[in-house]
């Protein structure tokens, strides 16, 4: 069995499992990691795999809220209908920013897509007769699955995160296809990459509008979660917790999505039991720069490095020098 | 409000944005790198010229000088720690690392200065000038004639000094650059700190008349980055020309359509500028497209 299956399963035992630990704190607070975990995949996939960067997905997610919100509580849609049409929505929006922008060697598409989030948030917070503006948006109804409605915590739970597994299984899928091995050559070397045949331009904007699916339908989920949008957790600021989700994390580690995403959203509820949100700014940034500059492949490839660091104490000395190596993206460092 | 005002205002603003867009610049031409933390060095000009002259009293012209003397010191110290030790990283860790930076310092303003709005006395009185069948404070005139002067100075240097030629040669090409003996690192060090002063003057040119709080940072780095795109990034004069055009667009835009989506209209510009003409208005190198 690869590592790659065995790591599913035991993520797939813990996802079942969790629940019966019985504290709705814990239960609430993981359907908020799941739901970026979402986005973190998508952002992942974006970074580590097409080294691009993005600050916009805090627009497509709330894309994805507004859409599924405004046509269900307002023109009432079944909700999974709104939130198919909510991604795609979102994939021609991604689409039409990542045309212009992919083509172009450089940091436009960061700054373009944090032009986006701004213009986006703008929009949520203006339109009013749309999105109810700064009040928000009431009266979203709750998610029912073939007349079951998803109506406690841990229902809720349990839809969310078959969503992150699905859309972990879907991204390990891209990662390892043909797809995948092109993005890395990318990632690698965008010339060589084109000199070995690979269409560079339209498979960064491939892989930017799936990652902006991701985040799309994370907000929908966060929309019939909470049953309420505003335009709040969709302010520029988002952006800067998912890149550092992503960058703890590891940027080429999909793993690591999944821890990066779960740190994120915990340490800010240990820290804020203690100190002040100003405190958490400074810790935030500063966990970002540390991370990026003395462990940038993040914490997940460097705790798998430390586990065989002390393994090959016991190894002798000779062997050691083949430990040095290229960590590969995807998997658990090894393919 | 006649069209005049509106357009004076945005000039006023625009300076502001053309001063961020330098900043940009320097950094990029050096290292390839978009500083995102070059709105902070604005708010940080604004926030420590307010402690200098409200709380330690000094005289307007030295708390304007160790102002920028400290933002200064700021971005070198920035440089030193964050960008130096990741010399040999791919560009995205590089911008990842200044995001890092402006969480940190937006951080630290907040700490230092809380979350309140600041206030500075304008440069000299608040009566009101006419002009142009228009009221102009002289804050403005000061803005403005400072901006110019800057530019200046800044054509001055790049054209006259040894200095300011190596720097245009490390835009062009760092490894030539170093080649003919020209030390790229010193450079990369001495482009922080050239922004970082740039930033500073900008908030405390604009502090007078917009005040300063912690959060301005992103927006103004943002609507610098819009100019910079839409003069050519690369380009110092197009960066200058680019911020006066956004700066009245913006405030003709408030005036006349509506002031919510205000913000909105430049970074509408900047997504068209790069669909329709990437290497802005005076790009100097041809972008390559990939």
């Amino acid at each position: 069995m690869s590592q790659k299956i065995l790591g599913l399963l035991i993520l797939t035992a813990v996802i079942l499992l969790f629940p019966l630990l019985g504290n709705k704190y814990w239960i609430s607070l993981m359907i908020f990691i799941g739901i970026y975990a979402l986005v973190v995949i998508g952002l992942c996939l974006l970074t580590g795999y097409a080294g691009q960067i993005s600050l916009g997905h805090s627009a497509f997610m709330g894309l994805g809220a507004y859409t599924s919100g405004i046509l269900t509580a307002t023109y009432h849609l079944n909700p999974w209908v709104a939130l198919v049409l909510a991604i795609l929505l979102t994939m021609v929006l991604a689409f039409i920013i990542a045309l212009p922008t992919l083509r172009l060697k450089g940091p436009y598409l960061a700054m373009a897509t944090l032009g986006f989030g701004e213009i986006a948030f703008i929009a949520f917070t203006e339109l009013i007769d749309l999105t109810g503006g700064p009040s928000g948006l009431r009266g979203i109804p709750e998610l029912t699955i073939g007349g079951y409605p998803l109506n406690t915590d841990v229902r809720y739970y349990y839809l969310v995160w078959a969503f992150v597994l699905g859309g972990f299984i879907l991204a390990l899928n891209i990662v390892h296809s043909r797809i995948g091995r092109a993005l890395r050559s990318i990632h690698d070397s965008e010339r060589a990459a084109q000199a070995m045949g690979v269409d560079t331009g339209s498979l960064k904007v491939q892989i930017f509008v799936i990652s902006a699916a991701y985040a799309s339908a994370a907000g929908s989920l966060f929309a019939h979660f909470l049953t309420f949008v505003n335009p709040l957790p969709f302010s520029i600021e988002a952006n800067i917790s998912f890149i550092l989700m992503v960058v703890v994390g590891g940027l080429t580690n999909l793993w690591g999505s999944l821890v990066g995403s779960g740190l994120i959203v915990i340490l800010p509820e240990m820290t804020k039991l203690t100190k002040s949100a100003e405190y958490d700014v400074i810790i935030f940034g500063l966990l970002l720069v540390f991370i990026i500059i003395f462990l940038p492949q993040g914490l997940v490839v460097w705790f798998i490095d430390l586990v065989k660091r002390v393994k090959n104490l016991r190894v002798p000395r000779i062997q050691r020098g083949g430990t040095e190596r290229r960590v590969l993206p995807g998997g658990w460092g090894h393919e | 409000m006649e069209i005049q005002q509106y357009i004076l205002s945005g000039i006023t603003i625009g300076s502001i944005y053309a001063l961020v867009a330098l900043g940009f610049n320097f950094i990029f031409n050096t290292t390839d790198i978009i500083n995102f933390a070059q709105g902070e060095f604005v708010v940080f000009g604004g926030m420590i010229m307010v402690s200098l002259v409200s709380v330690f009293k000094l005289p307007m012209v030295i708390a304007f000088f160790m102002t920028i003397f400290l933002v200064m010191l700021l971005g070198l110290l920035f440089e030193r720690l964050a960008i130096q030790p990741l010399k040999d990283s791919p560009i995205i860790t590089l911008i990842i690392c200044t995001i890092g930076v402006s969480v940190l310092l937006r951080g630290l303003v907040m700490v230092i200065w809380g979350k309140g709005s600041y206030p500075l006395p304008h440069f000299s009185g608040e009566s009101p000038l006419h002009f142009w069948r228009a009221t102009i404070l002289p804050q403005v005139l000061w803005i403005i004639g400072i901006t110019l002067v800057l530019v200046f100075l800044l054509g001055l240097f790049f054209g006259r000094t040894l200095t300011g030629k190596a720097m245009r040669a490390c835009a062009v090409d760092k490894v030539a650059a170093s080649l003919m003996g020209i030390k790229v690192k010193r450079m990369i060090l001495f482009s922080f700190a050239l922004s970082a002063a740039f930033g500073a003057i900008g908030g405390i040119l604009i502090t007078p008349i917009s005040l300063m709080d912690f959060g301005r940072g992103p927006m103004l780095a943002l609507k610098g980055f819009s100019a910079l795109i839409l003069g050519g990034l690369g380009s110092s004069f197009g960066a200058v020309v680019a911020g006066f055009l956004i700066g009245v667009i913006e405030a003709l835009g408030a005036g006349l359509i509506s002031s919510g989506f205000k913000d909105a209209l430049s970074l509408v510009i900047l997504l068209l500028v790069l669909y329709v003409r990437p290497s802005g208005i005076f790009g100097v190198k041809e972008i390559t497209k990939v």
